[in-house]
């Protein structure tokens, strides 16, 4: 309080992104080979959030066509594999959602191949399936995707190493420090233990949380299951304007 | 009551270029090529050998020419349009370029002065989390006063800097080692 009371002699108050470094992987994990010369060696340096940080791209619907949601329906045939629905909630770790936010993903087909000249993996591509997708959250923070479950696939970081189920996601939200770029995996996989990059995250129940969980509920009877993952971005402190705001709100 | 922990970051990885995903045709072009001020912005991205790096992503995010932001919480009157946000994958040589224009100084909540900046995001294969640096520019008198340089130690001030030269404004990320660019914890 203090703090915002200090700020506000300059007229100037911005919002204070909670701190969240806990969460995430070092970038120095020797497991994951590729990070041993992509990783400073230098403290990182301290950055206050000001008017940089505190703000964002908000790209709008102009960025996500009508079936940009759907990967299974963006070419003239349906794509082989397991139909699924991804879905649920990008919010903040005040708990409170973020609608209107662009949320970006990207996967391999069902057998593991993504179309990349880069992916020499040895597994067909398929013609009706190009694996990227969009789409903005709604009112309630909610994103959905229909897509098709993707395959496992092999990588050169150690010897016979696999990589998990993933997809990945990218994530705006509304403010520079919000940014996140990371990957989401299905319950139950049996390549987890041997994988550097979910492993890189050394805290158990911060893994967890890159997990989506299984949802009966949510799938479409004969057409496709339904996987729920909600997405958590920094967020703001909680301060006395706030409270104040959410009073006028009822 | 119980606040959701965040979730961790992962690696953007090798092939995030898919067709129509998440780089776009105008994704380096915040202006026009004719908007007044127009310049490139362009770099290489190295890693702990000073090798570029062929698999990055750079994406920058800014303020329009009178250090203006179209974003609810900048409380000073909006630049309406203005979008500040670029992506720029990393060719085979590491390169990227952005054509943009020289951002506003800004005021700060403590009534300091932030001389004209561009906040950088480097994404790479590699990289378990992003990293964060800032693009400053030469010769800027406002440099002097400007309270996150000043913080940081002087001899490794320049990494920081662009350099002018006949395309632009060049500003080279170094990873790790030699002239280590300067990151920041965000
Ligand atoms: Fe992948």
């Amino acid at each position: 309080m203090t703090v915002h009371e200090t700020r506000s002699d300059s007229g100037l108050i911005l919002p204070e992104y909670l701190p969240d470094e806990g969460s995430h992987p070092p970038l120095d994990s020797p497991g994951y080979r590729s990070s041993a010369l992509r990783h400073p060696k230098q403290p990182l340096q301290y950055l206050p959030q000001n008017l940089t940080e505190v703000t964002g791209p908000l790209l709008g619907q102009d960025r996500c066509g009508e079936q940009d949601h759907d990967l299974t329906a963006q070419h003239d045939g349906e794509p082989l594999g397991e139909r699924i629905i991804v879905s649920g909630k990008v919010l903040d770790s005040a708990g409170k959602p973020i609608p209107n936010t662009l949320v970006e993903i990207w996967q391999a087909n069902s057998s593991g191949r993504y179309l990349h000249q880069g992916d020499r993996h040895p597994a067909p591509l398929d013609p009706n399936f190009s694996g990227t997708g969009r789409c903005m959250t709604d009112a309630e923070g909610n994103y959905r995707f229909i897509t098709i479950k993707p395959g496992a696939y092999p990588w050169r970081n150690h010897d016979n190493a696999w990589r998990p189920a993933h997809i990945h996601f990218s994530l705006f939200g509304q403010a520079f420090t919000q940014r996140l770029i990371t990957q989401m995996y299905f319950p139950g996989d049996p390549l987890f233990y041997q994988d550097p990059i979910f492993n890189s995250v050394r805290d158990e129940k911060a893994r967890e949380r890159m997990i989506s969980r299984f949802d009966l509920d949510s799938t479409v009877p004969e057409w496709a299951l339904s996987f729920k993952w909600d997405i958590v971005l920094r967020g703001p402190q909680a301060t006395v304007f706030e409270d104040e705001e959410e009073e006028d709100d009822d | 009551m119980g606040v959701p922990a965040t979730t961790p970051s992962q690696t953007v990885g090798p092939f995030y270029a898919l067709p129509d995903g998440i780089l776009w045709d105008d994704g380096p072009e915040l202006v026009p090529a004719d908007r007044d001020g127009a310049f490139v912005l362009h770099g290489v991205l190295r890693d702990g050998n000073g090798d570029p790096v062929p698999d990055g992503v750079i994406e920058i995010w800014q303020a329009d020419e009178q250090g203006r932001f179209d974003h609810p919480d900048d409380p000073r009157p909006d630049s309406s349009g203005w979008q500040g946000f670029g992506r720029c994958p990393t060719d085979t040589e590491g390169r990227f370029w952005f054509r943009t224009v020289k951002p506003g100084a800004l005021p700060t909540p403590g009534g300091e002065t932030e001389a004209p900046h561009i906040d950088v995001t480097v994404l790479a294969r590699g990289m378990l989390n992003r990293v964060v640096t800032r693009v400053y520019f030469p010769g800027e008198a406002a440099n002097d006063a400007d309270p996150v340089l000043a913080a940081v130690p002087a001899e490794r001030r320049d990494t920081l800097l662009g350099v002018t030269d006949e395309q632009g404004l060049r500003f080279d990320v170094r990873l790790q080692g030699d002239g280590e660019t300067v990151f920041f914890a965000v």
